[in-house]
């Protein structure tokens, strides 16, 4: 099973699962092996079913860091063959190969794995009157909901994010991570209660250079699509992962709140905290949930968001998933447990459990920050580019 | 001839066995139902079956049954309506009830089912985790702006941040019920509790008691079309001004308190003459458009320091597209009163047979003012007949911000039902004025049990939110996804968002 318009039906219903994340950042921006990440995500076996597993390398392609790479998952040559014609109508393609893959026991039915690394044709942006990353978001948008058997898993600069259906050790030994050096990793390990089989579904769920992984149920799901919906954005796959990286959107980029602010409003404080503070934060803070109220994520969870600044990882409001932080020099390291961590950091100077809604942030010393804050996209781009649902093109923004 | 057609409802049946022969019956009947001649002798024909007689007797030998007189039966022809027939024929008059609508219409809310979590997501225990029901009722802004502190931080940018709003304990408050049809231990019990709840109570179009000065922060004063005890100082005394402009009981129509009820105390504080009666006309007479309404909104806020200023319609079939109107004229709620709420006094023709019900008109305004953009603007107050906690759980889930209860509360003072209050003989002290009446609420013992009464709902609701994984009111409210109709016709379940059970 690997088509792609299954994406959309992949989820008719909400997925519930539990799952495995971690993630890793050196944040003098020194590039280290993905087996890293490989290793520590082997210790987190447990925590998926081999229904998907994933990982999202950053800085991987020092000999293109301006170019848009591009992983793609091609149900068939036809499929193939489309994209490579967008492709060729919208970019100069510098590079475009087979991904390097082994043969691993326990993956079968993977789909063609390709990737480009592409520049947008200059003239072509112009006269669309767009930032090349809007026009990058633009393509992604038209492969995923318009060619039937092509997705993008991922379109960003110098990243790249590899994911399919299998134990996340599996994938990774599958895609030869251990060949890859970055300065950033997450990993994913997936525990659907259902069984979806398609290779676009595993996590982390990408855009440009953001990527997001995430543990847990969110219990507030049915506010938070609505919410998102009156933003123009549409929630097509039901699952939670989705709903948490349109906020992250609608909040970073498009009201631009500081990324320690967008944290509070999605996890907020409790109230009796709140009111404690002094006047200055208690005003602030007071507003916030008020406002955001219908924004805030309730439920079990923890979400590790990586960029090609670093990356922020948080947990729910009152620590219902595991989280457990650790540092050794410049090197951070977030995961769902201790073991996780003490396999590839084991004698770090400080490891800690994260407090409920404080987010743990790693960020890269001179690199942007926050995440392509220039887009000038509709949500309903966003959501459509992310998931590849059709019908999620044709809303019109209300706000 | 006979004088009437009409047969008692009720039979009161008295054990003489037991009787004690003390006579209260008959000091506690509002109705004037027992005559005394060496024991009790009941006249049934007067009997409201309001339980005050059979609450208070010290022996327990009163006994009210349905008087069960047997008509040749007619699916078509009801027994009630052969009375009302007989009832009109004899009087020619707009027949006169109170309460809510009493007939069998579908109740939506017993109908919908809610979800819990079960493995996937963990529930959680409100006796051991905060489970927080904080609710702000008023504008608040799309987005929340900020600027650098001096501290590294970040502070509210200036001139920007949310409007006045009302801050509740819990997503409840009590809905408007004038001085005048209650009487004043009723407004003194509900202002007391409202203040130790942290909530609200509202004045309905009777004015503010001078005896209610000390709650005002817990207060919502009312703008009807009466304007009775309406005046700049009262405008300015309560947290926020609710314009009314319908009542789910009676939609499009007026209100008329007798003059017997206008005392001196009430004459002072709807200000107007002792004795004569208080007529709220069916519309306001300044409201002929929606921009007339804009109007009264900003006159309000400017008369009162920009005071919250919210709007009370009844549901009715265009709800959505007035909700939206309201809020697009600058409210900063909007009081939905569903066709089953409460009255003081209706024609029984209005109170059952125009409007609709308040879980279809939460869940079409809701979704109107979501698809506008415009949720923000405005919250949503659903009242109209919410009888529990799950009614509460469930109007926040299709997308109440918060709900308001009128008959519920006079439940709690000892109301039974009866629906008489146009009367003005409540034995319970309730809708009458009559002292010796009035002086059975002592307004401590009321505020009480109205305390006792929100408090218990809203650990029920802590309860629910718990099971859902929740921790805070916010994550339910219009999250439809937690909600399953059971029972429910496949438009219906459509209208409000709300997905049939098994899907």
């Amino acid at each position: 099973m690997t088509t792609r318009p299954a994406y959309s039906q992949e989820s008719p219903f909400k997925i519930h699962g539990g799952c495995g994340l971690m993630g890793i950042c050196d944040e003098t921006g020194r590039r280290f092996s993905g087996s890293v990440a490989l290793e520590s995500m082997a210790v987190l076996h447990e925590r998926g079913n081999g229904l998907g597993g994933g990982f999202a390398g950053y800085g991987i392609y020092p000999e293109f860091p301006d170019h848009f790479a591009f992983h793609m998952m091609y149900h068939d040559t036809k499929g193939k063959e489309e994209a490579e014609a967008v492709f060729d109508e919208y970019f100069e393609v510098d590079l475009a190969e087979p991904m390097p893959t082994r043969v691993v026991k326990g993956i079968t039915g993977a789909p063609l794995l390709w990737r480009y690394f592409l520049r947008p044709y200059t003239h072509k942006v112009e006269s669309a009157e767009m930032t090349p990353e809007d026009y990058v978001v633009h393509v992604v948008m038209l492969i995923n909901s318009t060619i039937d058997g092509a997705f993008v898993a991922s379109s960003g600069k110098n990243m790249g994010a590899f994911k399919g259906v299998g134990y996340p050790e599996e994938i990774g030994h599958y895609f030869l991570l251990d060949e890859y050096e970055g300065h950033t990793w997450v990993g994913h390990n997936r525990f659907p209660t259902n069984t979806p089989g398609w290779w676009g579904g595993a996590h982390p769920f990408t855009l440009l250079d953001w990527s997001i992984v995430h543990n847990g149920e969110i219990s507030s799901y049915g506010i938070n699509s609505r919410y998102l919906e009156q933003f123009g954005y549409k929630c097509t796959l039901g699952t939670d992962t989705e709903v948490a990286a349109y906020l992250f959107d609608l909040l970073l980029r498009r009201h631009r709140l500081p990324l320690s602010l967008a944290c509070k409003a999605l996890a907020s404080p409790l109230w009796s905290e709140i009111d404690r503070m002094p006047e200055e934060q208690r005003e602030l803070m007071t507003t916030l949930r008020a406002v955001y109220g219908p924004a805030m994520l309730n439920g079990p969870f923890a979400i590790v968001l990586g960029f090609n600044g670093g990356m922020v990882a948080l947990n729910d409001r009152i620590k219902l998933r595991p989280l457990v932080a650790a540092r050794k020099g410049d090197v951070l390291m977030v995961a769902s447990e201790e073991s996780a961590i003490r396999e590839v950091m084991p004698d770090p100077d400080s490891l800690w459990a994260p407090k409920a809604g404080e987010p743990v942030v790693a960020r890269i010393k001179g690199m942007d920050w926050p995440i392509h804050g220039d887009l000038h996209l509709a949500p309903s781009e966003i959501s459509c580019a992310v998931t590849g649902v059709e019908d999620s093109c044709d809303t019109v923004e209300v706000s | 001839m006979a004088t009437t057609f009409i047969q008692p409802e009720f039979k009161v049946e008295i054990d003489y066995d037991k009787c004690h022969k003390c006579g209260r019956c008959v000091q506690q009947c509002g109705w004037g139902v027992y005559d005394f001649n060496g024991r009790p002798i009941p006249d049934d024909s007067k009997c409201r079956a309001c339980h005050r007689c059979v609450t208070f007797c010290p022996a327990h030998c009163i006994t009210i049954k349905r008087n069960e007189l047997v008509f040749r039966d007619s699916e078509n022809w009801s027994p009630s309506l052969r009375k009302a027939v007989w009832q009109q024929s004899e009087s020619g008059g707009v027949m006169l009830t109170s309460m809510g609508n009493d007939k069998p219409y579908q109740r939506i809310f017993d109908h919908l089912v809610l979800d819990a979590c079960q493995v996937t997501n963990p529930s959680i225990d409100p006796l051991r985790e905060p489970m927080e029901l904080r609710t702000f009722i008023g504008c608040k802004p799309d987005k929340v702006e900020v600027e650098p502190n001096d501290e590294g931080g970040f502070r509210l940018k200036s001139g920007t941040g949310m409007e006045n709003n009302i801050e509740l304990a819990t997503p409840l408050m009590f809905g408007g019920m004038s001085y005048g049809s209650v009487s004043l231990n009723v407004h003194k019990s509900l202002a007391m509790a409202a203040s130790r709840l942290g909530i609200t109570m509202n004045t309905g179009e009777g004015g503010l008691h001078a005896d209610l000065y000390p709650y005002t922060d817990n207060v919502i004063v009312q703008c009807a079309s009466g304007r009775f005890g309406v005046s700049a100082d009262y405008l300015n005394r309560g947290v926020a001004i609710e314009i009314k402009v319908g009542q789910g009981a009676k939609p499009g129509i007026g209100g008329h308190l007798p003059g017997e009820k206008i005392n001196r105390e009430v004459s002072t504080t709807r200000m107007i003459p002792q004795g004569t009666d208080a007529l709220s006309p069916a519309p306001h007479h300044d409201i002929y458009s929606i921009a007339d309404l804009r109007q009264l909104i900003y006159s309000l806020k400017v008369a009162s320091g920009n005071k919250p200023v919210g709007v009370k319609i009844a549901a009715v079939h265009n709800v959505a597209a007035i909700a939206s109107g309201i809020v697009r004229a600058g409210a900063d709620y909007v009081y939905l009163d569903g066709f089953k709420g409460g009255t003081g006094a209706a024609p029984q023709v209005i109170r059952d047979h125009v409007g609709i019900p308040i879980e279809i008109a939460i869940a079409v305004v809701d979704q109107r003012l979501r698809d506008e953009g415009i949720r923000n603007r405005a919250s949503i107050i659903a009242a109209g007949s919410i009888r529990s906690s799950a009614d509460m759980a469930k109007a926040i889930a299709l997308g109440a911000d918060a709900v308001a209860i009128g008959s519920a509360a006079l439940i709690a003072l000892g109301c039974h039902v009866c629906q008489s209050c146009h009367t003005g003989c409540c034995s319970w002290g309730i809708t009458t004025q009559k002292p010796e009446l009035t002086r059975r609420i002592d307004p401590e013992w009321g505020a009480e049990r109205l305390v006792n009464l929100v408090n218990a709902w809203s650990h029920e609701l802590q309860e629910i939110l718990g099971a859902l994984g929740v921790n805070a009111v916010e994550s339910l409210r219009g999250s439809r996804e937690r909600l399953r109709s059971l029972g429910l016709d496949e438009q219906t379940s459509q209208i409000l968002g709300v997905k049939a059970a098994g899907l």
